[in-house]
């Protein structure tokens, strides 16, 4: 009876001290267009060979949650990560199905993308909670003082759950890594660029560090 | 012509999360752009977010949002401490939220402590 009673009240703690936690959750947020799903397929093909999640320059190409399980990665001392890889639909305040008449979709298609797309916002943002580790994934081309990109910074603090900048999209020009780092001090922030591979792997350096 | 309305903190302070989101939503979807006093607290900017996304039609696209607050990090301890004291006793009326309908406003741009509203232009005039 009393046994009973303290295995339920671990399992109601989710606490098991004799079982040892296997992988985290590690989710990819950001704006729509800043490149998650572009680095969620750096980081499967550089590990499982395989890529994850189609890309588009038209946004909200994401508009589902997408989840690889048991990505391993390795460091160059030979320790292991692993974790499920969780890519998520864009955060924005607004969607316009005239924006994707724009990108050349016809009527029918951008008003299911959009209707798509807001239901994806929808579930990144329920997900949240079910997040251990995020990597917050910026276009660093993009002026950072957006308040999507508060936000979600904001909401992931609020529920204390660890966060990696990634400054996307350095192989362009216009990037700034030092505009998104001032503006948010608090965080540690590396460039890179999912697309071409540049600076991944002091990323995956960087990934050890924090998602511990 | 645009339309602002003030919303001053002692209107929503008692307010459930839900309520607070709701009064300044149907304020935006009257195609008015809400001054609010204060902020709202992290977890409610997401919410209204997800709310927003909610509503959206063809008519309503969704809302631009954008908070001004003070940077604590510039502020000495005792701006610091008579700050953490206000919201503790009046709640956050520290700084200013802009909510716009996304139809008519098309950026709000902030850098930091200045804020920038670019509105569409009306279409059919």
């Amino acid at each position: 009876m009393v046994k009973e009673f303290f295995m339920n009240l671990l399992k109601r703690l989710s606490f098991n001290p004799f079982s040892k936690k296997s992988h985290i959750k590690l989710g990819l947020y950001g704006p729509p267009n800043g490149g998650k799903s572009t680095l969620a397929n750096r980081i499967c093909e550089d590990w499982l060979g395989e890529s994850m999640s189609s890309v588009s320059h038209i946004p909200h190409e994401t508009r589902e949650i997408v989840i690889k399980e048991q990505v391993t990665i390795k460091n160059g001392k030979g320790k292991e990560l692993t974790f499920s890889l969780v890519d998520t639909p864009g955060i924005a305040t607004k969607i316009d199905y005239e924006d994707f008449l724009k990108r050349g979709l016809n009527k029918e298609e951008a008003k299911k993308r959009a209707k798509e797309a807001t239901k994806g916002v929808i579930d990144s943002i329920k997900w949240l909670d079910k997040m251990e580790s995020v990597i917050v994934v910026l276009d660093a081309t993009q002026d950072p003082y957006s308040q999507v990109n508060v936000t979600i910074l904001g909401n992931l603090q609020a529920r204390d759950i660890p966060v990696l900048i990634v400054a996307n999209k350095v192989d362009l020009k216009k990037s700034s890594i030092d505009a998104i780092q001032s503006a948010f001090p608090q965080y540690k922030v590396i460039g890179i660029s999912a697309k071409y591979g540049k600076n991944v792997d002091d990323f995956y350096e960087e990934l050890f560090k924090f998602a511990k | 012509m645009v339309t602002f309305q003030f919303v001053p903190y002692q209107d929503i302070e008692n307010l459930s999360s839900a309520k607070r989101i709701n009064k300044l939503l149907n304020i935006v979807k009257e195609n008015k752009i809400v001054l609010m006093e204060g902020r709202l607290k992290k977890e409610e900017e997401g919410d209204l977010i997800e709310i927003t996304m909610g509503e959206i039609t063809q008519k309503f696209k969704g809302i631009e949002l954008s908070v001004i607050y003070p940077d604590r990090s510039k502020q000495d301890l005792f701006q610091k401490v008579r700050g953490t004291m206000t919201s503790v006793l009046l709640g956050n009326r520290e700084g200013m939220t802009i909510i716009g309908p996304a139809s008519i406003v098309k950026k709000i741009e902030k850098n930091p402590n200045k804020i920038e509203l670019f509105t569409r232009e009306a279409r059919g005039e």
